[in-house]
């Protein structure tokens, strides 16, 4: 033990931070593959019950284990390179599609004392970040060398830099009403409350993003990029093993990413709905944890809800809808601000 | 050597790769992502002068969004190396030319007097709530309002031109009308007729 403390007080103190730094990531990265993993058991669970099927139940104690299984299968499937193409991208895209989704964990506040990183552009870095999730998907289709996956990247790509614009305004709401791009500051400035919350204030931005964001992880119903039943898959057709595994654990933390940066801008992040007794014995982070669980739940129910939109209904939804009802609603918010006596009510 | 140092130079160095492979690199899709990989590093030196504001907004405007576009029409042409790589001695000299005088007029602006580090100094270290996007939006909305109205409303005629120059109506193709779909009630669309058994027993 005094060996180890010896160790640790002899390395340099970049070093140190660095070691620190280091152990803090795998902290929240581990969960939140395991929370990966389990949410497509979730997934399959949900749907099934919602269907009146049982779902997966096999492997293991009803059927615990079946996320290790599959992960255990796309492990050892082998890594087919379609023919010409270009192995570099090929096997890049992937980790460029997943990388994005893993990095915004850094700003993200679990409580008012537990995150990695406190910046003050933290609402900027996440919406710098969410825009390069589209590379994987382009240069996995342009990769492929196939023209199915080549049309189904431009398709997605399409699709998710539309509905990245509604996101960004709704974003520039939440701005205006928090004054802060520090996303712990916008969770103090919803203290007190369920009301104070920003989802009632900014009801419509608060839709619109949390739509957007099903749009953007290519979810059902906006899911053109894996439409089963109507054409080949997406992008990710020339895609098999691991890679493809990543494709599908890049989704996975960008649902739990779209639903912990909600819970932050909207739900009031890490606050209880109520600051009077009972309410405020559950500790902070577990009130995060409910509503991250919460929207991930609607994710899921979307998908066993609603049918899949055809791609012109995607694309007039996103150009034609969310983005005039952000602009309307980020003008009314500046003139109530400046110009009416109810500014109170956006702040 | 300090840590911010390295950075540094690790950041240049991709930076002058990455734009020396922009113009080598035979795939206009490859030299395309080696844009964005410019465009990233460069971001990074931006980060480094303590401008955290332009160098996340370099990143979501360029390698975001305009990028996005580029690749999108880089790939869906059909470029012709060959035809390209064509005329390339013809225009050589031309265009060697024109390269040396750009370096020549780079080289005297630099030396000149304007960029010396004792003109340039590095930024001093910001008070601890200092916020560069703050004081960025308090300039941009007071002293130089109207150049920013007029940079803006440039950019709208602009989208404008361009949306006008390509808007063709085809009279041939079938548009969904929402509202009058939602309008649509069950008699409008189901006729139920009743109708005798044709046979009997």
């Amino acid at each position: 033990m005094e060996f180890l403390l010896n160790f640790w007080n002899g390395l340099p103190e970049w070093s140190q931070i660095g070691i620190v730094n280091l152990a803090k990531i795998v902290a929240i990265v581990l969960p939140l593959m395991l929370c990966v993993a389990y949410l497509t058991y979730a997934e399959r669970k949900i749907i099934s019950y919602m269907q009146v099927r049982i779902g997966p139940n096999r492997v293991g104690p009803r059927g615990w284990l079946q996320p290790i299984a599959d992960a255990v299968k796309l492990m050892f499937k082998e890594i087919i390179l379609p023919a010409n193409a270009n192995k570099f991208l090929f096997i890049g895209a992937p980790i460029l599609a997943i990388a994005p989704s893993l990095v915004a964990w850094a700003v993200i506040p679990f409580t008012d004392t537990l995150w990695l990183t406190n910046i003050d552009a933290g609402l900027l870095f996440i919406l710098a970040l969410t825009s390069m999730g589209v590379y994987g998907i382009i240069i996995a289709g342009w990769a492929s060398n196939s023209k199915y996956a080549f049309l189904g990247g431009l398709r997605s790509a399409a699709q998710i830099v539309a509905y990245e614009i509604a996101m960004g305004f709704a974003l520039v709401g939440v701005l205006m009403a928090a004054g802060s791009l520090n996303l712990r500051e916008i969770v103090h400035a919803q203290a007190g409350g369920l009301h104070q919350w920003y989802w009632l204030p900014l009801f419509p931005l608060f839709l619109v993003y949390f739509i957007s964001g099903v749009a953007e992880t290519n979810r059902s119903p906006f899911d053109v990029a894996e439409g089963e039943s109507e054409i080949v898959a997406g992008f990710h057709v020339e895609y098999s093993g691991m890679p493809f595994a990543v494709f599908f654990l890049a989704e996975y933390a960008n649902m739990i990413m779209i639903s912990a940066l909600t819970a932050v801008m909207f739900l009031g992040g890490w606050l209880p709905p109520f600051e009077v007794e009972p309410f405020t014995w559950v500790p902070p982070l577990v009130w995060f944890l409910l509503k991250v669980s919460f929207l991930l739940f609607c994710f899921l129910w979307f998908r066993a809800t609603f049918p899949r939109y055809r791609y012109d209904q995607i694309m007039r939804l996103g150009w034609k809808v969310l983005i005039p009802v952000t602009l309307v609603w980020i003008v009314v918010i500046g003139v109530a601000m400046f110009l009416t006596p109810w500014g109170y009510l956006f702040h | 050597m300090e840590f911010k140092q390295l950075v540094f130079y690790v950041f240049s160095a991709v930076l002058v790769f990455a734009a020396g492979c922009v113009i080598t690199v035979r795939n206009p899709v490859k030299a395309a992502l080696f844009l964005v990989l410019a465009f990233f590093s460069a971001a990074g030196l931006w980060m480094l002068l303590q401008a955290e504001f332009l160098a996340i907004a370099l990143v979501l405007v360029y390698v975001g969004a305009v990028m996005v576009l580029f690749l999108f029409v880089v790939m869906m042409l059909d470029i012709n190396v060959a035809r390209l790589r064509e005329g390339f001695g013809e225009y050589l000299p031309i265009g060697g030319l024109v390269a040396v005088l750009l370096v020549l007029e780079m080289s005297f602006i630099l030396a000149s007097g304007p960029f010396d580090a004792a003109n340039m100094p590095e930024p001093a270290t910001a008070a601890a709530g200092h916020s560069n996007t703050r004081e960025l939006g308090r300039v941009l909305y007071t002293t130089y309002v109207y150049p920013f109205e007029i940079a803006a409303l440039i950019l709208l005629v602009a989208i404008v031109a361009a949306i006008t120059l390509t808007l063709r109506r085809r009279k041939d193709t079938k548009y969904q009308n929402p509202a009058t779909q939602m309008r649509v009630r069950r008699e409008d669309r189901v006729r139920l007729v009743k109708m005798p058994a044709e046979k009997k027993n």
